[in-house]
């Protein structure tokens, strides 16, 4: 029985750790940054049109992918 | 002495219960508001989608003075008006107009892309990573500012 709780205090021990380590953003995401810039001056440049009309209009335009 | 032997098994599984307990607890409390704060950039909040709207109706005006060379992108993730000759003389006011209201947004845009992620330090950060995309976004024919000056790409 305590062998087995042991076993259950580790198996929790990195479900706590990981979400901590990963998720605290102290550092910008640069990579995420991007991402997220090129989304919006595609939207504000509407670069990308026919991916944006898409949800608009999705039996007009609805490419064979 | 097996009654302090008792004793001590039971405290031991009473403290091992209450470690459990405990972890369960951390668990549960740690897991729910981090799981939202993942490595990514939010920019579906409101005030992000108003802007980017605001500015996505203004590029249309803006559109043929970015062509022209009239109205380059700054380094600083702006635009400015590069060459008013370029521009009609009935234009100009409007031009100028225009640039500082997409100024304004685009101040805006990086401070709420910050403020809606949590990190309003950031504002620097997301304004030079915007600098970089729109720079690197421009199509043939727009001016761009880089260390060294105005460029025409």
């Amino acid at each position: 029985m305590n062998k087995w709780k042991i076993a259950l205090l580790i198996a929790l021990l990195p479900m706590l750790l990981l979400p901590a380590c990963v998720t605290i953003n102290i550092y910008f995401p640069a990579a995420a940054a991007e991402k997220a810039a090129d989304k919006i001056i595609d939207d504000v440049w509407q670069l990308k049109q026919p991916k944006d009309k898409a949800p608009d209009a999705p039996d007009a335009t609805t490419p064979a992918k | 002495m097996n009654a302090i032997k008792i004793k001590t098994m039971s405290q031991n599984r009473l403290n091992l219960n209450f470690l459990i307990a405990a972890f369960m607890f951390l668990a549960i409390g740690l897991f729910s508001p981090f799981a939202h704060a993942a490595a990514d950039i939010e920019i579906n909040t409101p005030a992000v989608s108003a802007i980017k709207n605001s500015m996505q109706a203004r590029h249309t005006q803006l559109e043929p003075f970015y062509a022209s060379g009239a109205v380059g992108l700054t380094r600083d993730g702006l635009v400015s008006v590069r060459d008013a000759n370029a521009v009609a003389l009935s234009q100009r006011q409007s031009v100028n107009g225009l640039v500082s209201a997409e100024n304004a947004d685009r101040n805006a845009l990086y401070k709420e892309i910050a403020n809606g992620n949590g990190h309003p330090e950031w504002e620097a950060e997301v304004r030079a990573t915007f600098a970089q995309r729109w720079a690197q976004k421009a199509p043939a024919g727009w001016w761009v500012e880089g260390a060294n000056g105005w460029v025409k790409k």
